[in-house]
């Protein structure tokens, strides 16, 4: 198995939690690959392990055993304050509630990734370019309240795509909007996928949002039972 | 991050709970400015009290009877006999001058006023040993002092209590215990109450106050004040007076009858109570600085609480740990700072409004705003956010970004 050239390759997977007395097996075994510019849906019921394995390959977690390559990097052993480099360069996140801060201005929610980055170069240019991308331009100082939840999930998008990652994570992101914003949500990411070739990985269970992927990953009991 | 973006959002961080915020200033406001206040006071009395024992004369020695560490036997009193030996050219060299005293408290009354000064028996030279000016009059005399004549020169209280005036006593007639004096002199004031009054006084010769007054043996003296020739000559003195009553009492070694006090020893004693004064004023203060440090590890904790989805989202975006460290710690910093700074100024404004009641109310002394009450004050408050903030900075630093996101 090539791991150059895949966006996302899972060896084995397991996540085991200890809750008190009894260990739960959250994923069992999973294994996927997914393509550079791919759109992937991963769906389940509630407690298939979707969340988990969300966190993993967003790098928010690490699995109990197997081995996982984000971008060709092995980055399941990695130290917390490594996996938040790794989040910063090549992880995107968009929420199902947005998850702004209310304080900031639109601008200074985007500019948020680049200022761990390090670099403070032209911060505030490539912010608004961000922000012009998801058709936001005339809404740059607004704060968060001051938009509407189609609005903010654009400006959570353009903070996802601000470092030009190589993933996008989508956990449900039309889950908190009416059914007009959520499609034109997802026409939003399926155009920069088109247009920057930014792998999209959308966690959802409606099968309406997983009917617009290439690929649908079934998970079931934290296996994969379908992709 | 870097640290001038942590201090941008720190700050909008706390202007987004302002109230919040002014009220944890607050406390360290209070700590701060009770520090810089009490620190001043103690100074303040330290220099005031200083000041007055060296308002007693220079190069100052107290001889009298008695010694304080030990029990000696068959004490002898001091008599003029030893006054004139330690004003002996031959025998003390660096003897400036001597000037015996016999003291107590007497009453004195003119017309239908009265008042209870000490009255000090003294010879001539006890003007120049002590540094008395006159207002007006004249000082003792020796032919008063041979006469035991029935003189007496007033200090400025007394004049206040009896007369209601300083000036034109001369030659009216006080009775003291009820015998008749006449005024010969007013005293100029010598300031400085801290140390015992030195203008509620009456001077009278000093054989006239044994025989008359305190009922003292034909010879006896109290108390010698002994000038020095000058400050380098103090221990030499010192010395040169111990040998000469040693002698003189036939005192076996190691147990002198008498007790020879230098006015740095005075000094010193004063300064290590002032010291102890000041310490304990501090640290009573340093209390509430430390109540207010934890007024700020208490809000910190609340606000680490409140904000845990901010910080799993922070974390998702690349925050490192250092990064949470940071920015919590400098917001806890920031809150010090603040409450420093104000504290100083308000603790400098309460030290300024206590020198003027207490200049008002008779007993001036100025409190005084050292630069090391200062800097010891800002690096206190300084250390006392950061080290009450790093607990829920830690705290915050080590969420799991995964438990932070799911927060509600």
């Amino acid at each position: 198995m090539s791991k150059k050239g895949k966006a996302i390759v899972a060896k084995d997977l397991s996540k085991v939690y200890q809750m008190g007395e009894v260990q739960v097996h959250a994923l069992c075994g999973v294994s996927l690959e997914i393509k550079h510019g791919e759109v992937v849906a991963i769906m389940g019921p509630s407690g298939s392990g979707k969340s988990t394995l969300m966190n993993i390959i967003g790098c928010l977690d690490r699995p109990s055993s197997g081995e996982y390559y984000l971008d060709g990097e092995l980055v399941s052993d990695l130290t917390d304050d490594q996996l938040a480099v790794i989040r910063n360069r090549k992880v995107g996140f968009v929420f199902q509630n947005f998850n702004l801060l209310s304080r900031s201005s639109a601008l200074l929610n985007v500019e948020l990734p680049l200022r761990y980055a390090g670099n403070r170069e032209g911060q505030r240019e490539r912010a608004a370019v961000a922000l012009e991308a998801v058709g936001l331009a005339d809404r740059m100082d607004h704060k968060p309240m001051e938009l509407s939840g189609g609005q903010q999930q654009r400006v959570a998008v353009a903070r996802a795509i601000i470092n030009n990652p190589a993933i996008i994570m989508a956990d449900e992101p039309t889950g908190n909007l009416d059914s007009k914003s959520g499609k034109e949500i997802m026409k939003l990411l399926l155009e920069l996928n088109q247009k920057s070739g930014t792998t999209l990985i959308v966690v959802t269970h409606d099968p309406r949002i997983a009917e617009e992927t290439e690929r649908v990953i079934q998970l079931y009991d934290g296996r994969v039972v379908d992709s | 991050m870097d640290i001038v973006l942590a201090l941008k959002e720190a700050l909008e961080s706390l202007n987004a709970n302002r109230m919040r915020a002014s009220l944890t200033i607050l406390g360290i406001v209070i700590g701060v400015a009770a520090v810089i206040a009490m620190l001043a006071v103690g100074t303040g009395a330290q220099d005031s009290i200083l000041g007055s024992i060296s308002g007693i004369g220079t190069n100052l020695l107290f001889v009298f009877q008695g010694n304080l560490q030990e029990e000696v036997r068959n004490e002898q009193p001091l008599t003029m006999n030893d006054v004139n030996a330690l004003g002996d050219v031959f025998q003390a060299p660096h003897v400036e001058a001597v000037a015996p005293v016999v003291y107590g408290t007497v009453n004195v009354t003119f017309g239908g006023e009265s008042s209870s000064p000490e009255v000090y028996g003294v010879t001539p030279d006890y003007q120049n040993v002590r540094n008395y000016n006159l207002l007006e009059g004249s000082f003792i005399t020796d032919e008063n002092v041979n006469g035991r004549a029935s003189v007496a020169l007033i200090g400025p209280d007394v004049a206040d209590k009896l007369f209601g005036t300083r000036t034109l006593l001369t030659g009216e007639t006080i009775r003291i215990d009820g015998q008749p004096f006449r005024v010969i002199g007013v005293l100029e004031p010598k300031g400085g109450g801290s140390f015992g009054s030195q203008d509620n006084v009456v001077l009278v010769p000093i054989t006239t106050a044994r025989v008359r007054l305190l009922e003292r043996d034909r010879d006896q003296v109290d108390i010698v004040y002994v000038q020095a020739l000058n400050s380098d000559d103090v221990p030499q003195a010192t010395e040169e007076i111990s040998q000469i009553l040693r002698l003189r009492h036939h005192s076996e070694v190691g147990a002198d009858d008498f007790t020879v006090f230098s006015q740095d020893d005075f000094l010193s004693v004063a300064g290590t109570i002032t010291n102890i004064l000041t310490i304990f004023l501090g640290g009573i203060a340093a209390i509430s600085l430390l109540v207010g440090g934890i007024g700020i590890m208490n809000i910190m904790l609340v606000s680490v609480t409140e904000r845990t989805k901010e910080i799993g989202l922070r974390k998702a975006l690349g925050a490192r740990k250092s990064d949470i460290l940071l920015q919590f710690l400098t917001e806890s910093s920031l809150l010090s700072l603040f409450g420093g700074v104000i504290g100083i100024i308000v603790g400098w404004l309460i030290a300024f409004v206590i020198g003027k009641v207490a200049t008002a109310s008779g007993t001036p002394f100025t409190p005084t705003v050292g630069l090391n009450a200062i800097l010891l004050a800002t690096l206190f408050s300084t250390a006392v956010g950061l080290f009450f903030g790093i607990y829920p900075a830690n705290r915050a630093a080590n969420l799991e970004p995964v438990e932070a996101l799911r927060y509600e």
